[in-house]
């Protein structure tokens, strides 16, 4: 009898560190998460106008019908990301996520402040690489860190009414998301 | 041989409990984290990078992308205020007003997240397409058969969400109660 109480508090306790370690695992396991659902349809590191999402067929769940959506599947291997966005009459937004759906920035229309949303996205080594000059900041670009090596920009442009989609979608269409070409400066 | 059986025993309990809470959790998700103001909920955490493992782990499942915090947060309801599951065969009615947001959309989706078939084409509506009063307060019906004013058609499926994402807002982690983010009100007020 003892033996059984024994066996079923051993089990309950493998059973508390199975789920620790499954809870921690399951965002690296998955298969069916957003970027792996994304990533046939998507191209690397260029933006992809994603269809609408309808009742019979969506990229993800849980989209908003409201929103003209857009991906830039990136992979940071070859170089930094610059990305521009044009803002939409309503609202624009960008958000960045990991290869795991790690949310870790995202800016709107308002907080970037102008026109266009101009971003470079890179590792922090390759901000770290950056030389400290004023060539750098006078080109004022937001720069952010990417935890991650691969990830996926999210742009999306709000069409209040049904109507101004086609406006909103125009704003994706326009946005560009490509490596840096130009050769990095030297570090002095 | 009996030691075989008693480890053999403790480990298939130990994966039953664990895979088990796993799936418990990744798919109904917990309380870590949550706003629940009303009959809405939110996970504002889950917009930033120190979202909780729990969160993660039910993101990775369903395969949605979370709303990020600079760019808004969103509240979803399947239950109205007297904690009824939201039923589309019933006539609901989500009243009031919503906090500080430039744009906010209200959606309705199914269990799994996708949009509900309608011959009006409407799943959701927008902060600029919704019928107001005079006090700047609106009604929407959410029902299977058309009503007049603002109506949500739910294609008369038994249970569904209302998702309530609001943009560019000062809501988020930093927010506790209901005079922070006035959320409307979700009455059942019919049933056939």
């Amino acid at each position: 009898m003892i033996r059984l109480v024994f066996t079923i508090l051993a089990g309950l306790f493998l059973g508390g560190i199975v789920h620790l370690v499954s809870v921690l695992a399951l965002p690296r396991i998955a298969t069916q998460d957003a970027y792996s659902r994304l990533a046939p349809m998507t191209k690397l590191n260029a933006v992809t106008t994603l269809p609408q999402p309808d009742p019979n067929s969506a990229p993800l769940p849980f989209m908003d019908p409201a929103f003209a959506v857009a991906v830039c599947r990136y992979d940071l291997s070859g170089g930094p990301i610059k990305l521009a966005v044009p803002v939409s009459q309503a609202y624009t937004s960008v958000s960045f996520y990991t290869r795991n759906e790690l949310a870790y920035y995202a800016i709107n229309d308002r907080s970037a402040g102008r026109k266009v949303i101009e971003l470079d996205l890179m590792t922090e080594a390759q901000h770290a690489a950056l030389p400290e000059d004023e060539d750098v900041t006078a080109a004022d670009r937001l720069i952010i860190d990417s935890p991650s090596l691969s990830g996926l920009i999210v742009i999306k442009a709000l069409a209040p009414e049904p109507g101004l989609m086609a406006q909103a979608q125009g704003t994706l269409a326009a946005s560009s998301c490509k490596v840096q070409t130009e050769p990095m400066p030297a570090k002095r | 041989m009996r030691l075989i059986l008693v480890t053999l025993l403790a480990l298939i309990l130990a994966a039953a409990v664990g895979l088990g809470a796993t799936w418990t959790t990744a798919t109904r998700g917990t309380d870590i984290g949550t706003l629940t103001i009303g009959a809405w909920t939110a996970r504002p955490r889950t917009g930033t990078a120190d979202v909780d493992p729990y969160s993660r782990a039910s993101i990775a499942r369903s395969g949605e992308l979370p709303v990020g915090t600079g760019d808004g947060v969103a509240f979803s309801a399947t239950r109205d205020d007297r904690k009824q599951p939201l039923d589309g065969r019933c006539d609901v009615l989500v009243s009031g007003i919503t906090p500080a947001a430039r744009f906010w959309t209200l959606t309705l989706y199914d269990a799994r997240g996708r949009l509900v078939a309608n011959s009006l084409q409407r799943y959701g509506f927008t902060s600029q397409e919704i019928i107001r009063g005079a006090d700047g307060s609106f009604e929407l019906r959410v029902a299977s058969r058309s009503r007049a004013g603002n109506w949500l058609p739910t294609g008369g499926i038994e249970r569904y969400t209302l998702v309530l994402r609001l943009y560019d807002t000062p809501v988020g982690v930093a927010t506790r109660t209901q005079r922070d983010a006035p959320m409307p009100s979700i009455a059942t007020v019919s049933c056939p």
